[in-house]
């Protein structure tokens, strides 16, 4: 049987893995959202291993959640992204400064 | 080593290469599909731990429904992919060290904690166990509000994203107003008109005056 380690190093590779392409492709915000999916995929695989070695289900619901969440954001994001590329042209996140003060 | 054993390791080191592939290759689109790729081998590593049903959830609705809208975005937008790799190479120290100091930290707390010992297998479920029967009795009782909750949270992003992205067409488009509909009044839809009476058979001037008579509809 596979050890309850060694899934939690491959959801932890996962997520340090997805914080590098966070800080690589910060100019990017298609990469950035896909990195945001890749973190929310690795806390979920954490999820579902304790629930399968502790047995106890709830730990699956909350991936079920997890789920949604993920998708309401992605979805949100990418209609803010071409909204925004509609007004300025760009997704190069150095150039939406328009809000700074 | 078991077939379990033989396809979790084939299937983690899939997904740690998807991951790499997509923070690292340079076009957006192979990127998305790089995604899929890992969510799959994610779904596949899901299975050996007996959650089936969200592991058929997560290619139905990632590979299905979000990875299908990524790149319907990415290649949408054009997008001038040279700006956007500027400085990618500059952020790969910090970032490689905020990564190395995860994976430390995590070993650190996998090499003492979550031992075989404290953490036994569970025994196999059998063969009549339905997964998708476990889950559906929590999230329909203990879960039951929380489930309606994620519903709402579905629907305002429906919502949001259609209200984000319509824009009125330009030029009006083929719509009806509602409010031209109901002010209307017989005087400017029909225009009654003094002519005489014809008889049929007649020469083809009487069509032509016919024509010129004829009422313009509201213009």
């Amino acid at each position: 049987m596979i050890p309850l380690s060694h899934y939690l190093a491959l959801g932890a590779a996962l997520f340090a893995l997805s914080m590098v392409g966070i800080f690589l492709n910060r100019k990017n915000v298609v990469i950035l959202l896909m990195s945001i999916e890749l973190l929310l995929l690795a806390v979920n695989i954490n999820f579902v291993a304790f629930s399968h070695f502790l047995q106890d289900a709830a730990g699956q619901v909350f991936v079920f959640f997890i789920l949604t969440v993920a998708a309401a954001e992605s979805a949100i994001g990418l209609a803010i992204l071409i909204v925004l590329f509609r007004s300025r042209r760009t997704i190069n996140v150095d150039e939406l400064e328009s809000l700074k003060g | 080593m078991t077939f379990l054993q033989y396809a979790f390791y084939f299937f983690s080191a899939a997904l740690l290469f998807a991951a790499c592939m997509v923070v690292g290759i340079r076009n957006p689109v192979k990127a998305a599909l790089f995604l899929v790729l890992a969510f799959f081998s994610a779904a596949c590593v899901w299975i050996t731990l007996q959650a089936e049903f969200l592991a058929i959830v997560l290619v139905l609705v990632y590979v299905g429904a979000v990875m299908v809208l990524f790149l319907f975005v990415v290649m949408m937008l054009d997008i001038d992919l040279a700006e956007l790799r500027a400085g990618f190479t500059r952020y790969l120290p910090v970032g490689g060290l905020v990564a190395a100091l995860l994976v430390a930290e995590i070993a650190l707390v996998l090499a003492r904690a979550f031992s075989p010992e404290d953490f036994a297998p569970p025994p196999p479920l059998g063969r009549e166990h339905s997964n998708t029967r476990e889950l559906g009795r929590l999230i329909y009782t203990e879960y039951a509000y929380p489930f309606e909750l994620a519903a709402l949270i579905l629907l305002a992003a429906i919502v949001a994203a259609i209200a984000l992205t319509m824009r009125p067409r330009a030029g009006g488009g083929k719509r009806v107003d509602p409010a031209e509909q109901v002010r209307a009044r017989r005087e400017r839809r029909l225009r009654v008109i003094n002519m005489k009476s014809e008889s049929p058979g007649k020469s083809e001037s009487a069509e032509a005056e016919r024509e010129t008579e004829t009422p313009a509809r509201k213009s």
